[in-house]
């Protein structure tokens, strides 16, 4: 039997041109803390790593959590305790953050997962509401003051953190790696079979494919990098506080995915970016960041359906023809 | 192998034999689907057991029935719409070659799938689509993708729901051949209103009615049987 077995890999103009913005986009970010304020970077990419862990659910496996602060803001908790309390060395205490970051989501995962739809949002929505509250009655978060004066440390015993730009480049350094962690992810045969489960769940289950499994696996997956954004930004503005672990967390992270472009690996990056942007500069004004938000966000949804990122990328595909 | 299920349906016993092909026929609403519903366990029986090859399966939930080997198609066709052809056809071989759960791995370890999945689409004559979108594909040609991704499991039990509904003349030739090949070491379950399909294809003929069954035997006893021709002229006036 004549077999052709030419499997079209993507197109290699694609690649190369998808490499070069890639590399451009790093060297950006090696340069970025001379030309702007550190800090205000580090949290850029804290954000928009959260906002890629999130977007692996919604984007990939088209499951929408509300609670997802959880993850963000309890792995917060969970490394500023570890360095603070128990002196652990920063790499551990992020270890830590996101091991509770990936338990708490096994256990959201397995009770959400059995939901569909908005029955799946409401319970990550209500157990989120309780974890919330939880921190806000434990001794060891500190309730309202939060867990203050984290310190960063030195990494690995060698690195002094304390120096803006170490930190800006480890920051940098959690950054890609969840990024690339996410990409392979995607790019995998686990992510091939949860794309196949997002276009037909019925009949994935009739290839005898445990789907609930695939959801809980990237759920927990989702909830670990979560977490790691959140412990690296605890290590980074030394504290965790309520404000992570509520529900405007959650919708904050659902807007900044929204906007930048659900399933696009570089929308939520986008989306982050241009929050984070907004709240920081016009924080200094009298102009309710929120309403310039909900204005650019019903903008985004009338008109670039597919966010920001999406519809760059829809433009680009369309001009290939 | 045996089933017996005294099902939501009402009291259907039906038992299809090894190495068989078997149709389940009957006017619209006969509860047909249904059957298939519960014998895979998308539907849950109120009562009644199903056995698949001497083990109880009554109790299993849907992906458990289909490691088994006992997988189904669906009477709307069931694809992957975005992925293309070739992509359909590895996401069913890949479970049972492990290349599944595998997150850190680049999927192009995937195209040492490739060969099996493209005889598996030149069985079906698809070969020429491969590389096209599945969602891109004439209802037939979905229907023909759906059975080759079937067959990539290796079931030791089909259950074909109207494989050849809505198919061409040509299709239907092909896809009959087809299910002649593949019954040749398996078990096939078949749910079809082309009757010539059926008196061609089937070994045995079981006719369902209102969710019973009317009569069980042959095509040409069952054909027959005036119970049976009443049935067909019964909706055929309504």
């Amino acid at each position: 039997m004549a077999v052709e077995t030419h499997y079209i890999p993507a197109q290699p103009k694609a690649r190369t041109s998808t490499v070069v913005l890639g590399a451009v986009a790093i060297a950006a970010l090696l340069a970025a803390p001379f030309v702007v304020y550190p800090v205000f970077m580090m949290s850029i990419l804290c954000f928009a790593l959260f906002a890629c862990a999130f977007n692996l659910l919604i984007g990939y496996v088209g499951l929408l959590s509300f609670g997802h602060a959880t993850f963000f803001g309890g792995a917060a908790y969970f490394t500023a305790h570890a360095v603070k309390v128990w002196g652990f060395e920063p790499l551990a205490g992020l270890l830590v953050g996101v091991v509770g970051a990936a338990l708490l989501g096994l256990v959201v995962g397995f009770l959400a997962i059995r939901r569909q739809g908005i029955y799946f949002s409401m319970i990550t929505l209500a157990l989120g509401q309780m974890f919330a509250f939880i921190c806000l009655q434990a001794p060891f978060t500190h309730g309202e003051d939060g867990i203050q004066g984290v310190p960063r440390g030195h990494l690995l015993g060698l690195i002094d953190l304390n120096q803006p730009l170490a930190m800006y480049y480890v920051t940098l350094a959690i950054f890609l790696f969840g990024f690339f962690a996410i990409w392979r992810i995607v790019h995998s045969p686990f992510g091939n079979i949860l794309q196949a489960i997002r276009e037909n769940e019925r009949r994935a289950i009739s290839l005898g494919y445990r789907v609930d499994r695939y959801k809980l696996g990237a759920f927990v997956m989702s909830a670990a990098l979560a977490g790691l954004a959140g412990g690296t930004k605890a290590i980074v503005f030394q504290f965790a506080t309520l404000t992570d672990v509520q529900w405007q967390m959650s919708g904050e992270v659902i807007l900044m995915t929204l906007l930048g472009g659900i399933g696009t690996l570089i929308g939520p990056v986008v989306g982050a970016s241009l929050v984070i942007a907004l709240q920081n500069y016009l924080a200094a004004y009298d102009f309710p960041v929120t309403v310039l938000i909900g204005v650019i966000f019903v903008i985004c949804v009338l008109i670039f359906r597919r966010g920001i990122a999406g519809e760059v990328i829809e433009l680009m595909r369309r001009k290939a023809g | 192998m045996e089933f017996r299920g005294f099902i939501a349906v009402n009291n259907v016993t039906l038992s299809v034999n090894e190495g068989t092909v078997h149709a389940l026929i009957g006017p619209n609403g006969a509860g047909k689907t249904t059957v298939f519903n519960l014998l895979t366990k998308f539907l849950t029986p109120t009562r009644g057991q199903i056995t698949f090859r001497g083990s109880d399966i009554t109790a299993l939930k849907p992906a458990e029935v289909a490691r088994l080997g006992l997988v189904r198609s669906f009477q709307i066709s069931a694809v992957f719409p975005h992925l293309t052809v070739l992509d359909n056809v590895r996401v069913a071989l890949q479970r049972p070659s492990d290349l599944a759960t595998q997150f850190w791995r680049s999927s192009s370890i995937l195209s040492t799938l490739d060969d099996r999945a493209m005889s598996l689409i030149d069985a079906v004559g698809l070969s020429s689509y491969a590389h096209l979108p599945a969602v891109e594909l004439s209802y037939g040609r979905k229907r023909a993708l759906e059975i080759a991704t079937t067959l990539a499991l290796d079931p030791a039990m089909l259950l074909l729901d109207e494989p050849m509904a809505g198919m061409g003349h040509e299709d239907i030739g092909r896809i009959s051949d087809l299910i002649r090949r593949i019954a040749r070491n398996r078990t096939v379950l078949m749910v079809e209103h082309n009757l010539n399909v059926v008196s061609d294809l089937c070994d045995r003929v079981t006719v369902l009615a209102r969710g019973e069954i009317l009569a069980d035997g042959s095509y040409d006893t069952v054909s027959a049987d005036p119970r049976v021709r009443e049935a067909y002229m019964g909706t055929e006036h309504a």
